[in-house]
């Protein structure tokens, strides 16, 4: 057999004899259905598999168990595709909700599992359109899209000997996945851990009777901390709570108020600390701008405190885009002319024809808001 | 028809300018209405409909590869042909005008639709969108209005060339794609112009719509025969593929013709058009120049609704499945004003449509002025008319405008 493949552009070489070949029946398959390509057809009988095309990685929802009155935990049968993941990490995810698709991050609050599955657990945030339609009228058997795992939020293999794992309300997410990896398997992990778990109150506490279990078995030192009852957390009493602190590597998840102290907290001693955010800090706002998008001919006027991203999708664009908050990249665009403000940090980045790159400067559409006269490759 | 400015009588001489913006606003209520209640079923149904136009087309294919059976050969043509139909109409049509671009699914998106016709989404969104949705039916603008070779208004000068458009009409009629794909090129326009002139979009567009053509015929005419060669059905699956591509341009011509050419449907003068129309007048303009055909909910579809001409017209980026609920509160908006709703079954607004082409074809008032009775006198007029110069023919055209006029008075 020949081992040559097909000279068309655009089709995956493959250096086996039987790659050509597929190749060259996907190349008849596709001639037969164009304008479609047959995984436009394929979408509509098996989106799972494992090289799903352009129409990218999809999940099908297997269940949906509370996990209190205001969250619940969503488990996902990922496509073939799905590479896994390190606890820790998070997951985009795009949902159909009253008819318009929606993404937003989740993190992954299992280890990988035997049956494959994945899951998430969300907070319904009052008028949240994504955690309101996750948590209260997503049924098992619906198809959601998925991205790969993603995340620096990780421990580090091997485990250090003593860790400190600060989560305040959902920040609990990629903790929790930490722990079921950590103590779910065969072989337990050894290793002294001090979770400080903040929640506004007892009742809101996601996964607090499991790990109370945990606690109870001594694979962790858990302290619970309400915000009703014990008054919001002062950070510089960290140090009662957790006399040996500064022995312990940290890893902190939670609102933004509560890392921006323990930050500062941890920076005053020298001391290292991991974070993961939910959402990204808005610092600064200007003026404003036009914006144009040059292949869909669009012309937007924005505020200064909208970001470029929200503002093309209210306007009808269709957008590429992730974690919505700065992290992924998955939103990047090309700049080709004009200045944008990073929301996050007020950071200027401007675009100038003939000085900047040609192909224009790349920008993060979620979290940049106009800040002049701007045009957008795309 | 005459534009309308030119009419003796002006449909909407009634009308003050508060009423036109009036009617604006209604309408604009109207269109917000749908807007705000676009949501989970609709989604459902374009999904639905993609899903349900993939599968039988999918399907008559299969039935096509057997298709030496003659039985197999007529289910898998009507399939295919009802295939491409909804492709083009329900879906393509109506994907690449925005529709359902609000759902944000980069699959459904007037941005990323390629449909399967001759003619590129990138070339027929420009032509359509915004030419023929802009400039609808003003004469010289809308080239919806004839395709340039056809005289659609009394006021285009008569030449004896006309005398052959129902002839030009059917074969664009069976070649419909290709007509759109030449149209949105421009190309009688640009094959005008030295090749070295003209323009590089042209070119470009060009390019992309040979490669479309090529990619089509490929799929319906070597591609699947191949595949049915096995069969011993290679022919008879060249044969259906030809003739669903024959049904599906004769059915959207058909559609297309009874959205704007129907006697009593309105045309403009661009010059009539204010500089800055407003949003009111030129919802009364697109309320004139459409017609609706009347029928059962298949035939909605199988028009890709554009048998809500009048609504499409008014709010072409609203979901086609909507069109229905709202028809009634449009009617209402012409009754309150006074206005001519244009509505008809297919058969009927076809055979209207028809008629005006034939209609033209002759000069001004002979076919008004000619009976049974007096064919020979008239045949022998109408030759005088082709060969007389363009002198003798203008006095011959106002004796014979004249004597079409005392036979409407009497």
């Amino acid at each position: 057999m020949s081992s040559t493949s097909l000279p068309a552009a655009g089709l995956r070489r493959s250096a086996s004899p039987a790659g050509g070949l597929g190749a060259r029946l996907r190349a008849v398959a596709d001639a037969a259905v164009s304008p479609l390509t047959l995984d436009d057809l394929l979408d509509h009988f098996h989106p799972l598999r494992r090289e799903p095309g352009d129409g990218g990685l999809r999940g099908r929802v297997v269940e949906v168990r509370p996990e209190t009155p205001e969250s619940a935990t969503i488990l996902i049968k990922p496509g073939k595709g799905w590479r896994g993941h390190v606890p820790g990490q998070y997951v985009r995810l795009g949902v159909d909700v009253d008819g318009i698709r929606l993404w937003r991050t989740y993190s992954l609050t299992h280890g990988p599992r035997a049956d494959r599955n994945i899951s998430i657990t969300v907070k319904a945030i009052p008028g949240g359109a994504v955690s309101e339609h996750l948590v209260r009228r997503l049924a098992p058997g619906a198809l959601v899209h998925l991205a790969q795992a993603e995340g620096e939020f990780v421990l580090p293999d091997p485990l250090p000997e003593k860790l400190l794992l600060v989560t305040a309300g959902s920040g609990i997410t990629p903790v929790i996945g930490m722990l079921r990896n950590l103590f779910l398997r065969a072989e337990p992990a050894r290793a002294d851990i001090v979770l400080v778990s903040v929640n506004q109150s007892e009742t809101t506490a996601i996964f607090r009777d499991e790990l109370r279990g945990h606690a109870e078995r001594g694979h962790i030192t858990l302290v619970e901390r309400y915000d009703d009852r014990d008054g919001v957390l002062d950070v510089a009493t960290l140090d009662t709570l957790v006399p040996d602190l500064a022995e312990r590597l940290a890893y902190a998840c939670g609102p933004a108020g509560l890392l921006d102290a323990l930050e500062q907290h941890h920076a005053d001693r020298g001391l290292a600390l991991t974070t993961e955010r939910f959402r990204p800090v808005v610092l600064a706002t200007s003026e404003g701008g036009s914006v144009a998008f040059e292949q869909t001919g669009t012309d937007l006027e924005l505020d200064g405190s909208t970001t470029i991203l929200d503002a093309a999708e209210a306007a009808g664009v269709l957008m590429p885009s992730g974690c919505r908050m700065g992290i992924c990249m998955g939103c990047v665009l090309p700049l080709k002319e004009g200045a944008v403000r990073d929301l996050r940090t007020g950071e200027l980045t401007v675009a100038v024809p003939g000085e900047t790159d040609k192909g224009g400067v790349p920008i993060q559409t979620c979290i940049n808001a106009a800040a002049g006269t701007c045009r957008i490759d795309h | 028809m005459t534009t309308i400015t030119k009419k003796p009588e002006n449909p909407i001489a009634h009308l003050t300018e508060a009423d036109i913006e009036a009617i604006g606003a209604e309408l604009d209520a109207i269109r917000q209405e749908v807007i705000d209640s676009r949501g989970a079923e609709d989604a459902a149904y374009i999904r639905g409909m993609v899903d349900l136009q993939r599968k039988l087309e999918l399907g008559s294919r299969a039935v096509l590869l057997f298709s030496a059976l003659p039985p197999a050969w007529v289910v898998g043509t009507v399939g295919l042909s009802v295939a491409k139909i909804l492709e083009n109409m329900e879906i393509g049509h109506n994907v690449m005008h925005g529709q359902w671009d609000w759902m944000r699914d980069p699959k459904i998106h007037s941005t990323t639709w390629e449909w399967d016709n001759a003619s590129t989404a990138d070339g027929w969104k420009h032509s359509h969108n915004q030419v023929h949705h802009t400039y609808t039916n003003i004469v010289g603008k809308d080239n919806d209005l004839g395709y340039g070779i056809m005289r659609v208004d009394e006021e285009q000068r008569w030449v004896p060339m006309f005398l052959a458009q129902p002839l030009w009409n059917f074969i664009n009629a069976c070649f419909f794609e290709y007509g759109i794909a030449a149209y949105d090129l421009e190309l009688g326009r640009n094959l005008r112009i030295p090749k070295e002139k003209r323009p590089e979009s042209f070119t470009r567009s060009l390019k992309a719509t040979l490669g479309k053509i090529r990619k089509q015929a490929t799929k319906d005419y070597v591609v699947h025969p191949l595949l049915a060669l096995p069969f011993g059905s290679a022919l008879p699956t060249l044969a259906a593929n030809f003739t669903a591509n024959l049904v599906r341009n004769l059915w959207s011509h058909s559609v297309i013709m009874c959205g704007h050419f129907p006697e009593g449907v309105e045309t403009f003068e661009l010059a009539a058009i204010p500089e800055k129309e407003t949003r009111g007048q030129w919802y009364v303009r697109q309320m004139l120049g459409s017609a609706n055909i009347s029928g059962s909910k298949l035939m909605h579809v199988m028009t890709g609704n554009l048998s809500h001409q009048i609504e499409h017209h008014l709010f072409p980026d609203l979901p086609s499945n909507r069109y229905a609920e709202v028809a009634p509160k449009v009617r209402a908006v012409f009754d309150k004003y006074g206005l001519n709703y244009h509505e008809a079954p297919l058969p009927q607004q076809v055979g209207s449509a028809w008629h005006r082409v034939v209609r033209l074809s002759f000069p001004n008032g002979w076919l008004a002025t000619t009976n049974a009775k007096n064919l020979p006198s008239q045949l022998k007029l109408l030759y005088t008319l082709a060969t007389a110069d363009r002198k003798t023919r203008k006095v011959v055209q106002l004796r014979l405008e004249r004597r079409a006029k005392e036979l409407a008075a009497a």
